[in-house]
């Protein structure tokens, strides 16, 4: 349904104040194709700066690729007019990670709700105040909270706002930036929960953006790894997690922590940093920390190729 | 261990906010010991009172709302609260250090880390010169931070997360405290960075014979890290005991709540168990246990009074009515 080929964005590093010409470019993305089916959740995992929260902005239209192409239902999104691009908002939406920020203080929650839906287009006011009811209905909260103003919720609530705005204008895919993250250990599995419940029921697809392992897995289908603005690896999300592919994707899966402390186990600990994205390392950007490095690692960028049935993987080692 | 006498003893410790609202019971009779070289974990969710109750140990209590309103707080058997602010400015960071949540907001951006870390050097050991600055190498290389010279002139801007939670931990240990406080050290880093961090702590706590209160609200820390765990709720601890015992046999259903509702990287998954309702609001707190309205649990007695504490096995504690209940 949603398809991002060749992804790229680069923003300029300028002087201080944003004035003067670019030093240099950061590249956020760098050549990332992905895609998300009706009713399936993608997961796209990796550490701050691998230019996760910049492929949501793409897909969200907040952010214009320096190059490649997403794609809404086999349709270039650069080839949309007003009414497709209307279209297209309607049938994407967001949750982001924190509902302290994301929600307006001076707003009461039925107009936070009732924003997204279209003006003057044909829906009476009565209705949208039923489609608003409906959805806090439908995400679990109270008919009479919509008078209300943000600060009167809690965390895990002001969450289930957030999440019955983007459901308002009956969208196809919800992208989810860090959904949970923000949230307490017992209020997490509510909105995972919930989350889980709302795709079985609207035949949702979502996007989910997340640098928790066990919360990505708990609702995606399939993976995508992120490492300074590339993909490293992508499949089907129980494979992956059995049998990760690329040693950054195996680092990362061990450096979880364990669920019980008889699990403590050897991790694979990286030594070093994500690169920084100005200067990515050439070759295999993840080749100087890497336990597995090859000797044309650092001069040669690996392909992005099928290792194995369904497991797409950019490394040397296959 | 266990025979040695406990370097920090903490006794009925009491800590309130008086606010328009009524009074905030913060943390409200909390009690544990911990011996050198061993790791507390406080768990708990946000507003359970762990963070007060480290405030409340090295007395950074915001006042005038706040006050310490009861309790002991023993270490090396001087009682804390007895001193004098100027005594216990020579506890603080001297013997016991704090590590806090986020290193953007706990170093100065205005000043290089080499004058960071050697301010504390300089008025806690008195160093001057070239020995002050080969104690501030040290320290940071204990860190194993790249200690070239121009490394001691760098901002915090210039470092990543990981290297910022390290120079505020290598201050933190520069002067060799006897009692480190983390509170959520690793909650602002990234997965990997993250490991490296709790694996360097575990590193140089056991080369320093260090005790730990390691704050968190993740048990996945707990796991890797804790010797021991607290399980604070509504400003109680409501279980107690070692790390094993409690992950094997947990005695309090909040407990169990809290270890049942992790999503698990492992096999399938299933719905995860959530718990109903939301913590409650300290100021007005319900009578009886404070778990009770959540509680799947619950009894009658429950909603009467507070449950006592009762020891499950040898050095683990609940303070549960059911629990209790079922042992007797």
């Amino acid at each position: 349904m949603l398809q991002a080929i060749g992804m790229k964005k680069y923003f300029p590093a300028t002087t201080v104040l944003g004035l003067g010409r670019a030093r240099g470019w950061i590249k956020a993305l760098d050549g990332v194709s992905v895609q998300v089916a009706e009713g399936e959740t993608l997961g796209i995992v990796g550490e701050s700066g691998s230019g996760k929260t910049t492929l949501a902005k793409v897909f969200l239209l907040l952010e214009r690729p320096t190059a490649g192409s997403l794609l809404f239902h086999g349709k270039d999104v650069r080839t949309f007019g007003r009414d497709d691009l209307a279209r297209y908002r309607r049938s994407v939406q967001a949750v982001f990670q924190d509902p302290y920020s994301s929600l307006n203080p001076r707003m009461r929650v039925e107009s936070i709700v009732a924003e997204p839906l279209p003006r003057n287009n044909g829906m009476t006011r009565a209705a949208g105040r039923e489609r608003v009811a409906e959805v806090l209905e439908l995400v679990g909260l109270r008919h009479s909270s919509g008078t209300l103003y943000p600060h009167e919720f809690s965390g895990g609530q002001r969450q289930r706002i957030a999440i019955a705005r983007a459901l308002v204008t009956y969208p196809k895919c919800i992208i989810l930036d860090e959904p949970v993250s923000a949230l307490d250990v017992s209020i997490r599995a509510q909105i995972l929960n919930l989350l889980r419940r709302l795709q079985e029921q609207l035949g949702l697809a979502y996007v989910m953006i997340s640098h928790d392992l066990a919360a990505a897995r708990y609702l995606s289908t399939r993976l995508a790894v992120m490492y300074a603005g590339k993909l490293v690896e992508s499949g089907e999300c129980d494979a992956v997690y059995r049998e990760p592919l690329h040693p950054y994707t195996q680092a990362l899966l061990s450096a979880a922590l364990p669920l019980h402390p008889s699990m403590r186990r050897q991790r694979i600990v990286l030594s070093g940093e994500v690169p920084n994205p100005m200067s990515p390392p050439a070759g295999c950007r993840f080749h100087p920390r890497c336990p597995q490095a090859l000797p044309q690692c650092p001069s040669e960028e690996p392909t992005w190729q099928e290792a194995k049935p369904g497991r797409l993987t950019a490394c040397h080692l296959y | 261990m266990p025979d040695s006498p406990p370097l920090l003893v903490v006794e009925d410790l009491k800590t309130h906010f008086f606010t328009r609202r009524g009074i905030v019971k913060a943390v409200d009779g909390v009690s544990f010991t911990l011996h050198a070289g061993e790791t507390l974990a406080l768990v708990g969710e946000s507003g359970s009172g762990k963070s007060v109750t480290c405030l409340s140990l090295v007395r950074l209590v915001p006042e005038p709302a706040g006050r310490i309103v009861g309790g002991r707080v023993l270490l090396d058997g001087e009682d804390l609260l007895a001193k004098s602010p100027a005594q216990m400015r020579r506890v603080r960071g001297k013997q016991i250090a704090m590590v806090l949540q986020d290193p953007m907001t706990s170093l100065n951006p205005a000043l290089t880390i080499g004058t960071q870390v050697s301010e504390v050097v300089r008025l806690h050991q008195g160093l001057r010169g070239s020995s002050l600055r080969d104690r501030v190498v040290d320290a940071l290389r204990r860190l194993r931070i790249p200690v070239a010279s121009t490394w001691l002139g760098r901002y915090q801007h210039q470092l990543s997360g990981g290297m910022r939670q390290r120079v505020s931990s290598a201050i933190a240990l520069s002067c060799a405290p006897r009692l480190l406080i983390a509170d959520e050290p690793t909650t602002s880093l990234d997965v990997t960075i993250q490991a490296q961090y709790l694996d360097l702590l575990k590193e140089v706590q056991a080369s320093a014979g260090l005790a730990v209160i390691l704050v968190t609200h993740d048990f996945g820390i707990v796991a890797a890290n804790a010797d021991r765990v607290a399980v604070m709720y509504a400003g109680k601890i409501v279980e107690m005991g070692s790390t094993l015992d409690v992950f094997n046999h947990p005695s309090h259903p909040y407990t169990r709540a809290l270890l049942r509702c992790l999503p698990e990287a492992g096999p399938k998954r299933h719905e995860l168990v959530e718990i109903g309702g939301q913590p409650p609001d300290l100021a007005r707190l319900p009578a009886g246990c404070p778990f009770a309205p959540r509680c799947p649990e619950r009894l009658p007695v429950c909603d009467e009074a507070f449950p006592p504490t009762l020891a499950v096995a040898s050095g683990h504690v609940a303070s549960c009515w059911a629990t209790s209940a079922a042992h007797v």
